[in-house]
């Protein structure tokens, strides 16, 4: 299991902050989308690559992981448009994806969950007023990203389990046979985790609304 | 006063008296109608404390009581005099748990962010909080793996996170549940050593009887009851002597 995860680094673009690197992702989504020319995607993803690879001083394989996790997306997407309309808006498209996909791979690689989190918990701050917490939105954020692969590796070793015993599954069935147990193993888990968090202090929400409400 | 000082402890540690260790008084427990625990009425303040017991005995439940994540159904639970019913985040600060499962108690994607997460429910400064957590890592020999995914880490590693992510919060004493179980011989005695090595107060569950060695004190419980207390020695050939006779 691969999640682009970060990459410890002291340049310059590891210490821009969270907000402003996604910020940047978010224009650069953007100027994709609004400016449609097949060389401007070029040069946005010359750019991406310049920026991760030289800037960034990330490993090769971090950008190439992630463009391999997409890559029959983008053999599908020129495929579609070379039989629907013709292969250079086809390679627009591709490219435009690939270049989103590589820049949200920088970033990733670049930044701490925990700082962007802390981006998600500012902008979730307004919606305090309606009672919702923003530092419990940043830790669902975190533990999603720390369970998706704890979750594969328990759905391989049902698959392994079943295997064992002489099972395998195709189809349809193989869904329903590895996912029942999933489930269940989910669901236990997610009782263990809530008494960890419990135990370590996930109550003590230290948000200075909270304190203020039980301050004497 | 608006902000309470980050860290600070509840008003309820004013009355707080650590000399009176973890007192269990008539504590009973049911889920539904199954009797879990009878009658248990411990007073604990050695060091090290062993729990022995077979499968489905109670250990767990006893375990989780000491630190309110289980509130008895019947008698009481005091921390240093704190009732665990209506005291629980001060008793949580003093009394850290340690379960079987590392996975289950990881829930930051890597291994710093992981360890600072008890700290950023208790409200210490980031400044702070980097160096305890730098310091914690150095010492549980994770410091070259500060910003690994958790989930890369071999399973002694992530049992020692999970153990580090507690211990940063510097609690007073430190229940474990089964906290070798899943290990192999290598990591379990490391476990075992950091468990020996620690200053606090200590409870220890466990169905490894050599990871007792050195305790102070071990209770065997079967079908809900305390039924021996005493030195690990006598302990367990107790233990041993009850489970020969299943
Ligand atoms: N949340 C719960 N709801 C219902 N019954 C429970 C619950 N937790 C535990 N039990 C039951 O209470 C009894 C004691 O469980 P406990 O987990 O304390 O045992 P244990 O001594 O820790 O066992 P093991 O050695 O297997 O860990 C068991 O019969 C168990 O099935
Ligand atoms: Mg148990």
């Amino acid at each position: 299991m691969t999640l682009a995860l970060y990459v410890p680094g002291t340049g310059v673009v590891h210490r821009l902050p969270a907000a402003a690197k996604l910020l940047a992702l978010a224009v650069l989504a953007v100027a994709l989308f609004a400016l449609p020319s097949l060389a401007a995607a070029g040069a946005a993803l010359a750019g991406v690559v310049a920026v991760g690879l030289l800037l960034a001083r990330l490993p090769v394989a971090v950008l190439t992981r992630q463009a391999r996790a997409v890559v029959w997306w983008l053999v599908a997407l020129l495929a579609v448009h070379a039989l629907t309309t013709d292969l250079r808006t086809g390679a627009h498209v591709a490219l435009r994806l690939l270049t989103l996909v590589l820049a949200a791979a920088v970033v990733t690689a670049t930044t701490r969950v925990s700082e962007m989190v802390r981006v998600v918990e500012a902008v979730c701050a307004p919606l305090r007023l309606v009672g919702v917490r923003p530092a419990r939105v940043g830790l669902a954020v975190a533990m999603a990203l720390r369970f998706i692969p704890v979750l594969v590796e328990r759905a391989d070793r049902i698959r392994a389990a079943q295997a064992a015993r002489g099972g395998s599954p195709r189809g349809v069935r193989a869904l329903r046979t590895t996912v029942a147990p999933l489930l269940v193993q989910v669901l236990q888990m997610a009782h263990d985790v809530s008494e960890a968090l419990d135990a370590r202090g996930a109550d003590d929400d230290p948000s200075p609304r909270r304190r203020a409400q039980e301050a004497p | 006063m608006r902000f309470r000082r980050p860290g600070a402890a509840p008003a309820a540690d004013d009355v707080a008296d650590p000399a009176r260790g973890i007192e269990l008084r008539g504590v009973g427990h049911r889920y539904g109608q199954r009797v879990v625990l009878d009658g248990v009425d411990l007073t604990l303040t050695e060091a090290r404390v062993g729990v022995v017991g077979a499968n489905g005995s109670g250990k767990s439940t006893l375990a989780r009581l000491l630190n309110g994540l289980v509130v008895p159904t019947e008698g009481r639970v005091l921390v240093d005099g704190l009732d665990t019913r209506t005291q629980v985040r001060a008793v949580r600060r003093r009394v850290g748990f340690v379960f079987q499962d590392p996975d289950a108690q990881i829930v930051h994607p890597t291994v710093a962010e992981d360890v600072a997460y008890g700290l950023e429910n208790q409200g210490v400064p980031p400044d702070e909080r980097a160096a305890r957590v730098a310091e914690v890592l150095a010492r549980y020999g994770l410091a070259g793996h500060a910003d690994h995914p958790a989930h890369l880490l071999s399973g002694g590693q992530k049992q020692l996170l999970a153990i580090a992510g507690v211990l940063v919060m510097r609690p007073a004493r430190v229940v474990f549940d089964e906290p070798t179980t899943l290990l192999d011989l290598v990591n379990a005695r490391r476990v075992a050593e950091l468990i020996a090595g620690l200053e606090q107060q200590v409870v220890v569950v466990t169905h490894q009887l050599d990871l007792l060695d050195g305790f102070d004190r071990v209770l065997v419980v079967d079908g809900g009851r305390v039924v021996e207390d005493a030195a690990p020695g006598p302990a367990v050939a107790a233990y041993r002597a009850l489970m020969a006779v299943r």
